[in-house]
């Protein structure tokens, strides 16, 4: 630990080394409420506008206001940003604003921050007139010195309190001043970046915001003695920033839908939130339920009658659905579902990332109910799977699911601002006659599907019924029915994938090692698979987007490698575990479909740590890999 | 009007529907089952209200009385059990021209479906819904239900029912923002009619409790009543269910004003008689289906508006 004492006043000043960086990641950290969270989502949005590539992440606490002062309690937000662009949070943070010692201690036990961050600390704890927290600052100090993090201590309440009285306030734009010092980021967005995130405040509460900024601005630039240059590329394209959420809910403005039925659950809810300022603008309601049961319910009977509609949850939510999910199936009703996963089983790890839905989004229900399942693994795909998972829905009259993430719903990064189109918005609803003869379920042998008449349509007139039935919807528990309704159902996924394209391969199309994923695992995958590249080994990456049915292709490319891993945020047995065989082993959930669908020896590395993988590990994973490989080799 | 064929040539206007309009395929229920009845009285007021079939909805859970749909020839959604109420709210709020109606049973409402029932109520959206209450799972052959009375022996309580019945009255009078409760027989088809219209002509969530017998496992359950019209007593009121035929069998009536909530409650409350007729209506209740109506925007509009979105996310 060096700890510096910073020059104090102006006069001392000496010109600030400047560092120059191809891409930095730093970190805000606060008790929750502190809003360290909205100086990182500034910083971000505004590295964006400037021209860097940028990843953010939320730090997230699983209780909304856990005691202040505690390891566990860190909230904020964690931006990586470089010169080109940024496709996943990355490995360790270089730059730490803490606003005490204890949250900046939970991030250090985490192993979170790089041997050599720099730290910029809150110090007004270390002169507290309580004695408990006096050594509390003196022991966490000690157990951080067993690192070689630069420490800065900073007066920030006493710098926040000429301008706020609240010493709870503020402290989160002066944090912002900082690092617009020490990234020399343009003052004039960033205060229209607070504008924006004021909006619904005062003009008094911006301007105080203003001001807190600036302060933190003169106060870095009286005091520290480096700078660090991340340099810009102001974009060639017009580009848009957003998190995954607010892309999943205006995907569903640009598809059309009317309709949005929904229960909180993190960390879904948010699409919500969203929605429920914008929706009703756009001839669209946002139902919130009684129930996660009746929120798929009621999408289910909007779809029914007319336009299709949507329902987002979480997996304990999805648990709930699935009865109505089978019967959206049965009726083929189409529906659109949004699965923001979180860590499970149960209630689980509400705020953390985790892949672990991806079977029960596929095999949830009893009985056979075949449906798509789709996984954004970028941002900018959060916005257009919905659009997709929209016509998809309605050309097949089937279920289809849409699995993003934690990872993806709070992080932010720039992509090329879609161009919309009409043909993406749900046709205005048709309801002329029913031609004569027609039965509601008058199967095309060769796609499976049928026309679908809506209530309002005269001569159309049949009930949809979740028991076994037969083209004109009447029950029929007959073998040969049964047999031949559930192979339409089927049919229809067997025709989508004949029209899907084969995954692009990252890399040489053969080689040693073939990584498989799916998600929002796709940029760390890929940065993992770059870096074993470069150090010679022959790896290459497929990551997956449709998950029922499955991209065509799969077999024949895992046939060119020696060897095929799926990386996962999902649990699987580790190989070198004393309990496991290869015969007890239970694997990552695509490497057991994958398994299953070629018939190759997909192996697995997958980890649950409530995080998104960082590529380092992945490159570990890779090299490990590679190195068993080798050394099998005669 | 039978003839799809032609409609396009008519008006609304001009299209009359006759009883054959509405009927879809032949019910397969127990003979003597009160839901026949109840199909009765529904094709009655579709006819007498001239309701156009493919305007019509019928969503129902699972159970007896579920199949419902499937007898007529308007459209129809048969669902899950216990979740009838959540796909009609979805229908309703997607298309609010349309006309709906709710059939559950007592399992479907009352157990399975109960906290549906509950929010439906407070929702308060248009639409009709009735509990035909038999008091036993029929379907699933005699199992207790919430309102099996108290001793009564099923299947799964062969000693006899262990608690007093749900009171599917007093739980819907107790919710807030109840706009319409009503009981009915189904073996007083007068009454059974003349309150399904009033339910229909309800603007707002009008909840129709239908007593019923099952000819199968609860036949002798309002045997005395059937037999003695004396042990039934009739809410009347001018405002309330009007059914002047029933004049000279019902003798036993009491006035109730359909406006006065506290009455209802007490009213529903009271075990000692049976009482058929109107407890309470009130159409000043908020409505979610008014309060939920969005404007109509065109695709262009609608993309002008993402436009302006985007500008706000632009980098």
């Amino acid at each position: 630990m060096t700890a510096v004492a910073a020059p104090a006043s102006p006069e001392l000043r000496i010109a600030p080394t400047v560092l120059n960086r191809a891409e930095h990641t730093i970190e805000i950290v606060s008790d929750a409420g502190e809003g360290a969270q909205k100086c990182g989502q500034i910083f971000g949005a505004v590295s964006a506008k400037m021209g860097n590539g940028v990843w953010t992440v939320e730090i997230i606490p699983a209780e909304i206001q856990p005691p202040p002062r505690t390891a566990e309690g860190a909230s904020g937000n964690r931006v990586r940003f470089g010169t080109g662009p940024v496709t996943n949070g990355g490995d360790e943070t270089n730059l730490v604003i803490a606003f005490n010692e204890q949250v900046l201690l939970g991030r250090h036990r985490l192993g979170a921050l790089a041997s050599d961050a720099i730290v910029l600390l809150e110090n007004s704890w270390a002169t507290s007139s309580n004695p408990d927290t006096r050594s509390a600052w003196d022991k966490t100090l000690a157990e951080l010195s067993t690192k070689s993090y630069r420490i800065i201590e900073v007066p920030m309440e006493e710098q926040c309190l000429t301008i706020d009285e609240n010493p709870r306030k503020g402290k989160n734009m002066f944090a912002l001043g900082l690092l617009a010092y020490i990234y020399d980021r343009s003052l004039e967005r960033i205060d229209e970046q607070i504008a924006y995130a004021f909006r619904k405040k005062s003009e008094e509460v911006y301007n105080r915001n203003v001001a807190l900024m600036r302060l933190g601005v003169e106060w870095a630039a009286a005091n520290l003695d480096f700078r660090i240059e991340v340099p810009t590329h102001p974009p060639t394209e017009a580009l848009v920033v957003m998190n995954g959420n607010e892309a999943l809910g205006m995907g569903a403005l640009a598809s059309g839908m009317e309709l949005c039925a929904m229960y909180p659950i993190t960390p879904a809810t948010s699409v919500s939130h969203y929605l429920a300022e914008v929706f009703s603008k756009f001839g669209g309601i946002l139902h919130q339920a009684e129930d996660e049961i009746a929120a798929v319910g009621v999408a289910i009977g909007a779809s029914y009658s007319g336009k299709v509609a949507f329902t987002i949850t979480s997996g304990p939510g999805f648990a709930l659905k699935t009865e109505f999910i089978g019967l959206a199936v049965i009726t083929e009703t189409p529906l659109v579902i949004i699965d923001v996963q979180r860590g499970g089983p149960s209630t689980g790890l509400p705020t953390k990332v985790e892949q672990s839905d991806l079977l029960a989004a596929l095999f949830a229900e009893p009985g056979d109910a075949p449906r798509v399942v789709i996984a954004p693994a970028t941002i900018e795909e959060c916005f257009h799977v919905v659009v997709t998972a929209r016509q998809i829905a309605e050309t097949f009259r089937t279920v289809v699911i849409i699995l993003s993430d934690a990872n993806l719903s709070t992080g932010v990064q720039p992509f090329p601002r879609p161009h919309l189109k009409k043909e993406w918005l749900a046709p205005e609803l048709d309801l002329a006659p029913v031609k004569t003869g027609q039965r509601p379920y008058e199967w095309d042998a060769r796609m499976g599907t049928s026309p679908r008449s809506i209530p309002g349509q005269p001569g159309g007139m049949f009930t949809v019924t979740g028991l076994s039935h037969d083209e004109g919807s009447k029950v029929a528990y007959g073998a040969g029915v049964h047999q031949h309704a559930t192979t339409m159902r089927s049919r229809k996924l067997a025709v989508l994938q004949q029209t899907l394209l084969r995954p692009t391969i990252n890399g040489d199309h053969d080689g040693d090692l073939l990584v498989v994923g799916w998600g929002s695992t796709k940029g760390a995958i890929e940065e993992a698979v770059e870096r074993a590249r470069a150090e010679g080994i022959r790896a290459s990456s497929v990551h997956l987007t449709f998950l029922s049915p499955l991209q065509p292709g799969l077999k024949e490319i895992f046939s060119r490698f020696r060897k095929v891993m799926t990386v996962e945020i999902n649990y699987s047995d580790q190989p070198g575990d004393p309990f496991i065989t290869e015969e007890n082993r239970r694997r990552g959930q695509l490497a057991m479909l994958l398994r299953a669908q070629t018939l190759c020896d997909v192996d697995c590395w997958t980890r649950v740590p409530g995080e998104p993988l960082r590529p380092g590990f992945i490159h570990q994973a890779i090299r490990d890999a590679a190195l068993t490989l080798t050394g099998a080799r005669p | 009007m039978t003839q799809c064929a032609i409609l396009p040539m008519l008006d609304d206007d001009e299209r009359e529907f006759a009883l054959g309009d509405y009927e879809g395929a032949v019910a397969r229920w127990c003979p003597g089952c009160g839901d026949h009845s109840v199909l009765t009285a529904v094709e009655k007021l579709l006819v007498a209200e001239q309701l156009r079939p493919e305007q019509t909805v019928f969503v129902s859970g699972i159970g007896c009385s579920s199949r419902f749909p499937h007898y007529l020839k308007t459209y129809g959604f048969h669902g899950l059990h216990g979740r009838a109420l959540p796909v009609a709210t979805g229908v309703k709020l997607h298309r609010p021209d349309l006309d709906v109606f709710v059939v559950m049973g007592d399992g479907d409402c009352c157990s399975i479906g109960a906290a549906h029932w509950i929010h439906a109520i407070r929702y308060n959206i248009h639409m009709v819904a009735m509990l035909l209450d038999n008091s036993i799972y029929g379907l699933t052959k005699k199992q207790t239900s919430p309102t099996t009375p108290q001793g009564f022996k099923t299947n799964t309580q062969p000693f006899g029912s262990f608690l007093p019945p749900l009171n599917p009255l007093t739980t819907t009078l107790g919710t807030t923002n109840v706009s319409f409760v009503a009981q009915t027989a189904e073996w007083v088809p007068a009454h059974l009619y003349a309150t399904l219209r009033a339910a229909y002509r309800h603007q707002g969530f009008s909840f129709v409790r239908i007593l019923q017998r099952c000819p199968m496992y609860t036949q002798g359950m309002y045997e005395a009543a059937v037999r003695d019209p004396g042990m039934i007593e009739l809410l009347v009121h001018d405002d309330g269910v009007v059914a002047p035929e029933l004049d000279k069998i019902y003798r036993n009536r009491a006035t109730h004003d359909p406006s006065d909530l506290d009455s209802a409650r007490r009213l529903a409350e009271d075990s000692t008689r049976i009482r058929l007729g109107l407890f309470y209506r009130n159409e000043s209740r908020a409505r979610y289906d008014l309060l939920r109506k969005p404007p109509k925007v065109t695709s262009s509009e609608r993309i002008a508006l993402l436009n302006q979105e985007l500008d706000h996310y632009a980098v």
